[in-house]
This record gives C-alpha cells, sequence and structure tokens, in this order.
C-alpha cells in the first residue's frame, strides 16, 4: 500500500543523485574523481535497476543489475590500473 | 503482518534513497580527495543494500525465491573496499592525496608501488 510510494521516492533520490554524479563528472578536479564518479554512477544504476525490478514485480530485472555489478567493478580496476601502471594487462 | 512487511520495507528503502542521496552529495560536497573517496565506497553501497534487501523481501512475500540479490550484495561488498583501495593508490601516486598524510608508524613510507617489505 505504501510501498510504492516508498519505491517512487527511492527512484527519486537515485535520479537526483545520478544528476548530481554528472555534475561531479562535468567539474570533477582530478582525473581520480572522474573514475570514482563512473564507479559511484554504476553502483546507482544498479539501484535504479533494482528498484524498477520491484515496481515491475518480478526478478528478471536482477539480471542486469548483476551484470552491471561485475562490468562497473572491472571498468574501475582497469582505469586505476592504467593510470598506475600505464597499462592494463601486462 | 502483511502491512507490517508493508511498512518494514518502505522505511528501509526511504533510508536507503537518503544515504544513496548523501552519498553522491558529499562525492560533490567535500572538500579534499580522499575524504572525497568516503562518500560514496559506504554510503551508496549501503542505498543498493536498501534496494537489495527490499527486493528479495517483497519477491520473497509473493512466493519467489531469488538468488541473485544475495549474490549482488555479496559482490558489492566484496569488490567496494578493492576499488576504493585502487583509487586511493592511484590518488597517492598520482600527488593529487593530501601532501600531510599522517606517518605510516613503520620503516616503510605508503605503499604505492614498492613491493611489500617482506620481499626486500
Amino acid at each position: 500500500m505504501i510501498l510504492p510510494h516508498a519505491l517512487t521516492f527511492f527512484l527519486a533520490c537515485i535520479a537526483l543523485s545520478l544528476l548530481l554524479n554528472l555534475w561531479r563528472l562535468a567539474t570533477a578536479p582530478t582525473l581520480t574523481d572522474r573514475i570514482l564518479t563512473l564507479d559511484t554512477m554504476a553502483v546507482n544504476a544498479i539501484a535504479l535497476v533494482v528498484a524498477y525490478g520491484i515496481r515491475a514485480g518480478t526478478g528478471l530485472y536482477l539480471e542486469i543489475a548483476v551484470l552491471f555489478a561485475l562490468t562497473g567493478f572491472v571498468g574501475t580496476v582497469a582505469y586505476c590500473k592504467y593510470l598506475l601502471r600505464g597499462s592494463i594487462i601486462e | 503482518m502483511t502491512f507490517l512487511l508493508d511498512l518494514a520495507l518502505s522505511l528501509v528503502l526511504i533510508g536507503g534513497g537518503g544515504f544513496a542521496l548523501v552519498g553522491s552529495y558529499g562525492l560533490l560536497r567535500l572538500p579534499r580527495p580522499m575524504q572525497r573517496l568516503h562518500a560514496p565506497t559506504k554510503a551508496t553501497t549501503i542505498g543498493v543494500g536498501a534496494a537489495l534487501v527490499v527486493s528479495a523481501l517483497d519477491l520473497l512475500g509473493q512466493g519467489q525465491i531469488s538468488w541473485q540479490e544475495a549474490l549482488i550484495t555479496l559482490f558489492l561488498l566484496l569488490t567496494a573496499p578493492i576499488s576504493a583501495l585502487f583509487l586511493a593508490k592511484t590518488l597517492i601516486l598520482r600527488g593529487e592525496a593530501d601532501p600531510d598524510l599522517p606517518a605510516t608508524g613503520t620503516a616503510t613510507d605508503w605503499a604505492t608501488l614498492d613491493s611489500p617489505p617482506a620481499d626486500r
């Protein structure tokens, strides 16, 4: 009964978070901040997909969330490794 | 009972949304790079955790058991510290961290590309 309204609030919070992340991405003072912001955006995207899955009433959307979790982490580590070592696979 | 579950799930969801918002706002607002590392790695993970808990319990209330939530939670909790460590190493190596980092208290300095002390 009140869960749909809470879900709307959660989706609004995540959307606002993603907008704040975009703002940070555009005005990031250092390169590392950009990587951190991309990582945060991946995590926020997982939250968005999961919340949309609850609203749709099916567990199918969780597969997308799993893929986002995997690729987001690999992307962050690859960017950091490139900045640290100058190459990703040595 | 259903109403109580509904209320509890709604409270968890509202709290999680607040945490996610605080995490992203902290990333924008905190003044120093090492401080900015803290906000998203902790608060945003709590926000996603709330959504995953609500999703698992909501599907359980409908009589479905799904293991993906546990998988995503485990994976996020395992990988968030590792990405934070990599980002901190990148900050130190590129000289973007605070110049007055506290002393390590050991003979070796903050590690970036040095081999561990036992290897020397």
